[in-house]
């Protein structure tokens, strides 16, 4: 590991100075992606700015029923929360199926949205990925590519986002608090927080540098929806996502966001406007996930996630639309 | 603003704040077994993965492998040494030897520490991926066990045991 220099942000504002002027200075939250990512090498910072103190770990109730959860909150706390609990079981589902408790129980909310790719081509420092080394190649697509992207991918870049969290907070239409550095706050919509990867695939999200996530805000849930997260994968428990889907339903609205498929939570518009206010019959589900999938650019050994998410879309349909409501 | 690759830290483990001179670079997991000699928490993958150094930090489990010790200073470190009264052992030591909850004996301060700090997620209310009611009290069967301590390996293969000793714990 590169030895660098460690500072803890006594406020936000201190937070924006002592990463002035470093081009190779990064925020720590939890640190559980970062240090691992900094031993394996991927990552060589000179200076780490620990924003883990900074006062954004509340979970605010809002009077218009919606919650507004601070960057610096951990799992613990999230997971823990009536409110949330009772009002986004898809959030908390997405959350409680994510990593191990023990990474659950220190991860920061904006760490979990900021979190890198497990592309295992990203982790390897001695081959090459576009990602970590711009313009040396992408070693994924022409190899173990069973895991990664079909969708929102590149001829650069097939690397998948790997949180579930962000996959309920895009079926829940969050938006996400920034800092700019100047102290001015700017409110980005999670689905505009990632960018795809084109021929720029190390550029991920639109953040500045010196942006900190200082919360992520939770409108209320739509009135009588229903919600809830699936998720498949290769064993029972501590595994990413191979295809996993957040669904929020109400009778005339329909909300779909995919893990696991392409390099950020991916919206099912085409979807959700086929089965808006409809009451669709398993086949009609099921012919307006592939839909969604026309833009597709599935590789040889991960094809099979377009079926997975077209069963996984279909299964939520069953668990969420009582029996019998369907034709 | 620190110009420093290293400097001095104060660790608070087990209810007695240390300070140690350390490499910015230093783990809490390295601190402990190498500056501090506590060397009851474990190296294992060194990579958050296999759950051997799990420790509790402000009471909340978490694989000291993936912390920088310097950004742990100040808040309460309690390794596996720490959780006996005296010669009393803790709850959770006693029912791993009834149920024969280890082989090696490798993983077990991380089985431990992280049975401890699960019990308090559990008495806290926090449900688990397999709990089928997100806010009601979570009831503690073996399928909740197994989920909640999916981030402890035991290569030995001890889990039948390790379930036991939690569930008797539990159970009160």
């Amino acid at each position: 590991m590169r030895a660098f220099r460690y500072a803890r942000a006594s406020d936000p504002a201190d937070a924006a100075t002592l990463v002035a002027g470093e081009p190779d200075a990064v925020y720590l939250g939890g640190g559980t992606n970062l240090v691992d990512l900094m031993k394996l090498g991927v990552l060589r910072p000179g200076l780490v700015v620990d924003v883990s103190r900074l006062p954004y770990d509340r979970i605010e109730h809002l009077p218009d029923g919606g919650v507004l959860i601070g960057g610096a909150a951990r799992g613990g706390r999230v997971g823990r929360d009536d409110v949330l609990r009772r009002r986004y079981p898809a959030l908390i589902r997405a959350l409680l199926s994510g990593a191990s408790a023990q990474i659950r129980g220190q991860a920061t909310l904006a760490g979990n949205l900021l979190q890198r790719t497990r592309c295992p081509y990203f982790q390897n420092t001695t081959v090459p990925c576009n990602k970590r080394d711009p313009g040396s190649g992408c070693s994924a697509i022409p190899g173990a590519h069973r895991d990664l992207g079909v969708i929102g991918t590149s001829d650069h870049c097939v690397a998948t986002h790997p949180s579930d969290l962000a996959v309920a907070l895009a079926a829940y239409d969050a938006v996400v608090e920034v800092r700019r550095r100047d102290g001015t706050e700017v409110l980005v919509p999670i689905g505009d927080l990632y960018r795809l990867p084109g021929d720029t695939p190390w550029i991920e999200t639109v953040l500045e540098p010196g942006d900190l996530i200082t919360g992520v805000q939770l409108p209320p849930p739509p009135d009588g929806a229903v919600a809830t997260y699936r998720k498949v994968r290769d064993r029972w428990s501590f595994a990413f996502a191979t295809v996993s889907v957040a669904a929020v339903l109400t009778a005339d609205e329909v909300r779909l966001a995919l893990g696991g498929v392409a390099p950020k939570p991916w919206r099912l518009t085409a979807t959700e406007r086929l089965l808006a206010g409809t009451d669709p019959t398993d086949d009609e589900v099921r012919a307006a996930t592939r839909a969604a999938f026309a833009d597709a650019r599935p590789l040889p050994d991960n094809a099979f996630k377009i079926e997975l998410a077209v069963d996984l879309v279909a299964a939520v349909f069953r668990d969420l639309r009582p029996v019998g409501a369907g034709r | 603003m620190t110009d420093q690759l290293r400097g001095e830290v104060v660790l608070r483990v087990n209810g007695v704040d240390r300070v140690v001179n350390l490499d910015n670079r230093t783990t809490l997991l390295d601190a402990l077994r190498e500056h501090l000699r506590l060397t009851g928490t474990k190296k294992g993958c060194d990579h958050g993965q296999c759950g051997a150094c799990t420790v509790l930090v402000d009471g909340e489990r978490a694989n000291s492998c993936l912390l920088l010790a310097v950004a742990v200073e100040g808040r309460a470190v309690t390794t596996v040494e720490g959780l006996a009264d005296g010669d009393e052992l803790h709850p959770l030591q006693r029912a791993f030897i009834a149920h024969d909850g280890f082989q090696c004996g490798y993983c077990t301060p991380g089985q431990i520490c992280s049975a401890v700090g699960m019990l308090a997620e559990v008495a806290g209310g926090l449900p688990s991926w397999v709990s089928a009611d997100l806010v009601a009290a979570p009831e503690l069967d073996d399928d909740e066990i197994r989920e909640r301590m999916s981030g402890n390996l035991c290569r030995c293969g001890a889990y039948a045991g390790i379930v036991a000793a939690i569930r008797e714990v539990a159970d009160g």
